[in-house]
């Protein structure tokens, strides 16, 4: 057994396999075991280990070799593995509830298979090419057939390729500074470039335009899909450089541009969420300050960044994953979510507006919520730095939570004598209400994700030091 | 020598096709500029990689051609024109002097930059860098000019074939080649699904009209 066989390729022949399929339900759950089965291989079978059972003694070996480079995981590549793949089922079985897994399964496996390989090959400057390919796949998932694409979708296409050439071009002139470190013109330049590809892959203020656009144009439950996935693993992606390249991680001015970065993403995504009057545009600003916080942890004594960016993975994942399939499950009946057309649906659709809610106050930081403690892990680390940057991030989880107390009120605006009526389906209500359990889960006991984290600080040795 | 010189002819037939590409509005013509370019291309890249591994780079580049052509041959010409003429947005002023300007912009800074870029990064040859920087600048000027989804694609691909042939004299792997090959296939075959889509549901439009 191979596990570049096991996690990249075979959930790329899994999900060319899905698209054959006619069936909802199938879709939904062959892509959600496949998920949930990689995602526990992942978590119990030690990488490159033999394990004994019984008296079967086997070992899933670490890479392979294609072309001269490799594709190599090592053990401390599990949790991480287990991480993506059951978010990733989490969506997959919830495509089911709103019936988009035809749609979001078969290229949602294919594109977490790519973003998997982008964290294993080496060299990890091929990452760059193999995210590319993954933003190629994920566009028939944003702009379905016969539906005129957006100008959402053609600006995710175009930032998202500009990047590539940014980053590869960055790999080679960083390894002439590393050759010839006092070589000051080529350091800036390596540092510009880097920057820059990275603002593109990251969504860095003021790119991420396309992102509250999408959300208007596509459905949230797939565009929640991508603001997990590749923010994700462009975060580990960006980590591998930092740990990589010493004098990326101990340049002040670097670290200072990526908080100043992150900064920005968390005022201007909050103050923005605080005056939307669409339900998927809010969440897409909060996924912009949720990139914000990732930068932030970036800007971190080197120590405390692996540990602060790894516990804001899950809770991403989750919020976005619960918030998704709520906006989609309300959407049924209404195609915009702007205000006006769900105004009284907490009557309606009782479950799923809490659901929106929680996402939204998790993402702000809301005690008890699985984004309190990652934020107060974040918030002790920027105090120790400014507490300038720390006031300022408070601004930007005030405006996130002035857009959930309006989007409360919109909900519960409902004629007078409007009975409550659950609309939802049964499925939809077991995994809303699973979703808003695993909110709290996190919130109350965020040791629960330790398992999945301890092992990330190996990753990155250096920059876990 | 002769090499210099059919390397500075590589780097004028860039020029004469991203220019082109920038004034054209007719799409098999568009397409024939691209296959000129991918030409060009392939010839400044051959002076770092194998002939072999640069024929890649030109195959691939065809084909993705073929793939437009493919997608936009069965839309007739009309169809095609009432698209692009709902889809373009005119934000920017759209006449052929403008745009022969604009790229005579670019080309200048392109050719007074290189000598530059050389001293910095010596070993990648002045051809190379004019014939790569130039398809970068007017794949860069076709983007932001334009978000009608044929052009976009246009100026990516364009875009990325200067990219490459600049990265190909920094970095010989197999793989890359490999992987930047499927990217361009890639960006084609997306190009013509989102083409398409818009042809598709311009379509249905027109039929609710009815």
């Amino acid at each position: 057994m191979n596990a570049p066989i096991i996690w990249v390729i075979l959930p790329i022949i899994i999900g060319a396999f899905l698209l054959l399929l006619q069936n909802e339900r199938s879709v939904a759950l062959i892509g959600g075991a496949s998920a949930s089965l990689l995602a526990l291989i992942a978590l119990i079978v030690p990488i490159d280990q033999a394990l004994l059972l019984g008296p079967i003694s086997f070992k899933i070996s670490a890479g392979i070799q294609f072309f001269g480079r490799s594709l190599k995981f090592d053990a401390a590549h599990g949790p991480l593995l287990a991480i993506l793949y059951s978010l990733s089922a989490l969506w997959f079985f919830g495509a089911e509830a709103v019936g988009m897994a035809r749609r979001l399964v078969p290229f949602g496996m294919m594109i977490i298979a790519l973003l998997v390989a982008s964290i294993a090959v080496e060299p990890f400057l091929y990452a760059a090419l193999l995210i590319e390919i993954a933003v190629l796949l994920s566009i028939p998932l944003l702009s379905p057939p016969n539906q005129k694409p957006g100008r959402g979708t053609v600006r995710f296409l175009i930032y998202q390729t500009m990047a590539m050439p940014f980053i590869l071009f960055s790999g080679w002139s960083l390894a002439g500074v590393e050759a010839s470190p006092g070589d000051l013109t080529m350091t800036v330049q390596s540092a510009i470039m880097l920057g820059l590809g990275f603002a593109f892959l990251l969504t860095v203020f003021p790119l991420y335009n396309w992102i509250p656009l999408l959300a208007e144009e596509t459905s949230p439950y797939i565009i929640s899909f991508m603001l997990w996935a590749l923010p994700t693993v462009t975060t580990l992606f960006y980590m591998g450089f930092l740990d990589h390249y010493a004098w990326l991680r101990t340049s002040s001015q670097l670290s200072l541009a990526v908080q100043i970065g992150g900064i920005i993403m968390v005022v201007t995504g909050g103050v923005w969420a605080a005056f939307q009057r669409h339900l998927g545009r809010i969440m897409s600003y909060a996924s912009i300050v949720e990139t914000g916080f990732t930068l932030l942890a970036f800007s971190l004594v080197p120590g405390k960044i692996v540990e602060v960016a790894a516990l804001l993975l899950i809770p991403r994942g989750l919020t976005l994953a619960l918030w998704g399939l709520a906006l989609s499950t309300i959407q049924k009946d209404s195609a915009p979510l702007r205000f006006s057309a769900v105004q009284g649906y907490a009557r309606i659709y009782p479950m799923a507006t809490v659901c929106i809610i929680l996402a939204n106050l998790s993402v702000a930081g809301f005690p008890l919520l699985a984004g309190f403690p990652p934020l107060i892990a974040l918030w002790e680390g920027l105090a120790d730095i400014s507490l300038t940057i720390s006031f300022w991030l408070l601004i930007g989880l005030f405006g996130l939570l002035i857009g959930a107390v309006r989007t409360l009120a919109v909900f519960v605006m409902a004629p007078e004598k409007t009975g409550w009526t659950w609309n939802e389906s049964r499925v939809q209500l077991i995994m809303l209400g699973c979703g808003a359990i695993g909110l709290f889960i996190l919130g109350v006991f965020p040791q629960v994700m330790q398992p999945f984290l301890s092992s990330l600080p190996r990753m990155f040795e250096r920059l876990g030091q | 020598m002769l090499i210099s010189y059919l390397s500075w002819i590589a780097v004028f037939l860039i020029l004469a096709a991203s220019s082109g590409l920038l004034i054209s509005r007719n799409w098999r013509w568009s397409l024939a500029l691209l296959a000129v370019q991918y030409l060009g291309s392939f010839w400044l890249v051959t002076r770092h990689w194998p002939l072999g591994m640069a024929a890649v780079k030109l195959v691939t580049g065809w084909m993705a051609i073929a793939a437009l052509a493919m997608t936009l041959l069965p839309l007739s010409e009309d169809d095609a024109h009432r698209q692009k003429n709902q889809t373009e947005e005119q934000f920017l002023p759209q006449g052929i002097s403008f745009r022969l300007f604009i790229s005579g912009v670019t080309a200048l800074i392109v050719l007074a930059a290189s000598p530059r870029i050389e001293a910095v990064t010596p070993g990648l040859g002045l051809p190379v860098i004019a014939g790569s920087l130039l398809p970068i600048g007017m794949g860069l000027l076709l983007l932001g000019s334009t978000s009608d989804i044929f052009r976009v694609i246009l100026g990516l691909l364009t875009m990325l074939t200067g990219f490459e042939t600049l990265y190909a004299a920094v970095e010989g792997s197999a793989l890359v080649a490999g992987l930047l090959a499927i990217v361009d296939l890639g960006l084609a075959l997306v190009g013509a699904y989102l083409i398409g889509n818009s042809y598709d549901a311009a379509e249905s439009d027109n039929e609710e009209l009815v």
